[in-house]
């Protein structure tokens, strides 16, 4: 028998009509479902991009820390400046000197993580249909602000130089016959997440030139510039453009990202917009973590501490390399990144990164799809690895579990008849996506 | 520890819909604080028999979703290790959880079923797959539904509209495991009908009608708030209804399930309700149809999984 109820019409959720246009496009995704599996200790996650900081000294941070509060713990638990605390800032300045930077601490703005500089930053350029300028592939978190704030997003070719030159004149131009408003080109020029990409320094200025008479501005985002493995320094855009550029930073890849202690070193004018914006969205940065970090770059060799980080990340960057060359069906083509966190990996032909992810989630091994990475679809065929978190034992383990995904995903393909012949491009020459 | 009021939600695990799952667990748990139980939320680990073991085998709420959590194998665990736990037992899960058995086990019933073909990948292989791909076409004509055969939330299914897309939607298929079965497509109303048995058999409660606002019922429409209205009852002739109830209580019996289920169910344009899959851990999650129901039906979720325990407890372990 069944019981008798009077009927009730619902959503499941009494504010679907009230919700602003921006979340329309925000749902649930069963990539997001697998990724739950991912966290598991039994998977061999490829997926995240976590920062590795066992190596940092937690004994001597939590003594100092522990200073900072006996001494100064009232100013350090205080509200603070919507501009961030000046001594940091001064610090950020040396910081930034490293990569060729001159800045005034004045033109800083200290933000939550470089995620928060990002939304400052677009918040105050981008209008509802403004067309952000990206690289192909670009970091899915930048990507989610744009579409946050409503951006139409433009992905940009890049080969192994970084973003190519013409490519992007020919973006700007083409958009501008269109009547689209091109606002600023956001680009992470040192060991691009998620293709590991480094720009050299003759496309650096190529790029700063081009924005500059296309009147576009840069937002660089440079997360990974201190984190470079084997490549030479090559200096920031900000280093030789200090007019045009918004320059990113973060300590969380140098130090830690729990503090969640970013900036952006802007042009005068843009900082005081960059200010009033953080202070309506925070009022001020977390100070507590200002002071901690500000105390940890003046009491401890943090230089001598990023080179511990980069020997580690490199023998991690060494054990994915390798595991891919021995693990990876013929067809497979991947960068070679000289610093940073990310492998990008193209697949054969015919092969889906989304559509294998369960099987390789089954299989214990977890990554990206590369579809996340661009805004308009694209990357289906790619899939980016990063070897920051696992030990380096642990990411060869997960390339072999890899390869047995591909190799069965490959014979399943045979079986079907879909071609999974080795694609006719070759992929050592750029990162991009085959659409062919 | 006291243990008589104690009870543990299980919940999480390693199938693709942990996370479905975890929001399912921590739902139920709330119901059941909310009733005066002390409860205990685990996750599946290497630790999770010897916690039960300290806790004084509990009565054991389990709500993994997929994989070992709807295929028996936890709770052939559960049975080994003699902890009491709400639910059906490993043997008919085992069953419920395939589609390629269960499907042809309620038509056997007497129930009118989607019209299922079952195939695992080595098939394929052996016999060649253009050969059998143009049989299936032939056979079930489209457009038809792809879905591996052990799997839920529509993880891996597809519709598929013409021949050249099948090959594609297999491998899709057999991404979540090595058998998939091919349906044809049923068009009509979608309808949810779970089943409680609290003591005195088997019970339907509402349907619930899903229509999702993209037309098609994914994982996204599934688990985003606000993609898809549900009515609870369905809004079905008085005569419909009684047909979708008789078929989930025929289905739940058919599959040989205990205390709860829900059977998903197509109204065809004739009226006649097409069985497609029953599920022995309902989902409990904020946009799951069960809670909706029972809401319908005037119940409480807490008081529900209450007097399941309740009831488990009195069976106690698996003989």
């Amino acid at each position: 028998m069944s019981l008798e109820q009077p009927r009730r019409d619902t959503r499941l959720d009494r504010y679907v009509e009230t919700y602003a246009e921006r979340t329309h496009g925000l749902k649930v995704s069963a990539v997001r479902a697998l990724f739950s599996v991912a966290n598991r200790p039994e998977v061999v996650s490829l997926a995240g991009g976590m920062p590795n900081i066992s190596d940092l000294p937690l004994d001597v941070i939590g003594s100092r820390i522990g200073e900072l509060i006996a001494t100064r713990g009232t100013q350090a638990m205080q509200y603070g400046s919507g501009q961030g605390e000046e001594k940091i800032r001064e610090q950020i300045c040396e910081v930034m000197a490293l990569e060729g930077i001159t800045g005034h601490p004045d033109d800083v703005t200290i933000t939550t993580g470089s995620q928060q500089a990002l939304d400052l930053v677009t918040r105050t350029f981008i209008d509802p249909g403004d067309v952000v300028l990206a690289e192909a592939p670009s970091y899915v978190g930048a990507l989610g602000t744009f579409q946050a704030y409503q951006a139409q997003v433009v992905h940009v070719a890049m080969d192994d130089d970084g973003m190519e030159s013409a490519a992007l004149t020919a973006a700007i131009r083409t958009l501008r016959a269109q009547g689209r408003r091109v606002k600023f080109l956001y680009t992470i020029p040192n060991f691009n997440n998620p293709s590991g990409i480094l720009t050299t320094w003759e496309r650096r200025q190529e790029i700063a030139r081009i924005c500059r008479e296309e009147q576009v501005l840069v937002i660089e985002d440079n997360p990974y510039g201190l984190l470079s493995l084997d490549a030479d320094p090559v200096p920031a855009i900000r280093s030789f453009d200090a007019e045009n550029v918004v320059y990113l930073g973060s300590f969380s890849k140098t130090f830690a990202p729990g503090f969640r202690v970013g900036w952006a070193l802007a042009p005068h004018a843009v900082r005081e917009k960059l200010v009033l914006a953080q202070e309506s969205a925070t009022l001020c940065p977390p100070v507590f973590s200002q002071f901690a970090i500000s105390t940890y770059l003046s009491t401890w060799d943090w230089k001598a501490q990023i080179t511990v980080f980069k020997d580690m990340y490199r023998a991690r960057r060494d054990a994915m390399l390798d595991g891919l060359t021995e693990h990876m069906p013929p067809g497979t083509t991947w960068t070679h990144p000289k610093g940073g966190f990310f492998v990008w990996v193209t697949l054969p032909e015919g092969l889906d990164s989304q559509a294998l992810l369960p099987r390789a989630v089954t299989n214990r091994v977890a990554y990206v799809p590369g579809t996340a990475f661009y805004a308009d679809g694209l990357g289906s065929r790619n899939m980016r690895l990063s070897y920051c978190f696992p030990t380096p034992e642990r990411i060869f383990e997960g390339t072999r579990r890899l390869g047995e995904v591909l190799d069965a995903e490959l014979e399943i393909h045979t079986m079907f008849g879909i071609d999974s012949t080795p694609h006719p491009h070759d992929f050592a020459a750029g990162p991009g996506p085959d659409v062919s | 520890m006291k243990t008589s009021d104690l009870v543990v939600v299980l919940a999480g695990g390693l199938s693709h819909e942990r996370e479905v799952s975890l929001r399912s667990g921590r739902r139920a748990a709330q119901a059941l604080r909310d009733v005066g139980h002390e409860v205990v939320e685990l996750d599946v680990s290497s630790t999770l028999l010897s916690q039960l073991e300290e806790l004084g085998k509990p009565v054991v709420v389990p709500l993994i979703h997929g994989g070992a959590g709807e295929d028996g194998a936890i709770r052939q665990a559960l049975e080994l290790v003699d902890v009491p736990f709400v639910g059906s037992t490993s043997r008919s899960s085992r069953v419920a959880f395939d589609k390629a058995i269960a499907t042809p086990r309620v038509a056997s019933a007497g129930w009118v079923t989607a019209t299922q073909v079952a195939l695992p990948d080595d098939m394929f292989r052996e016999l060649g797959a253009p050969t059998l791909v143009k049989a299936l076409a032939g056979h079930l004509g489209f457009p038809m539904m792809v879905k591996p055969a052990r799997s839920g939330s529509a993880l891996g299914c597809t519709k598929v509209e013409r021949i050249e897309d099948l090959p594609a939607a297999m491998v899709q298929a057999y991404a979540y495991g090595g058998v998939a079965v091919v349906e044809r497509f049923v068009t009509g109303i979608e309808v949810a009908v779970p089943v409680i048995d609290t003591g005195s058999g088997p019970v339907a409660l509402p349907a619930v009608e899903i229509r999702p606002d993209s037309g098609v019922y994914d994982y996204t429409a599934r688990y985003t708030a606000g993609a898809t209205r549900f009515l609870a009852p369905a809004e079905l002739s008085d005569d419909v209804a009684e047909r979708c109830a008789q078929l989930a209580v025929g289905a739940h019996q058919a599959l040989g399930l205990r205390d709860l289920s829900r059977t998903d169910l197509i109204v065809d344009a004739d009226g006649v309700p097409v069985f497609l899959e029953a599920n022995v851990a309902p989902g409990m999650t904020e946009t799951s149809t069960m809670p909706l129901s029972m809401e319908a039906a005037g119940m409480d979720l807490g008081h529900v999984l209450s007097d399941l325990i309740q009831l488990a407890r009195l069976r106690g372990p698996e003989a």
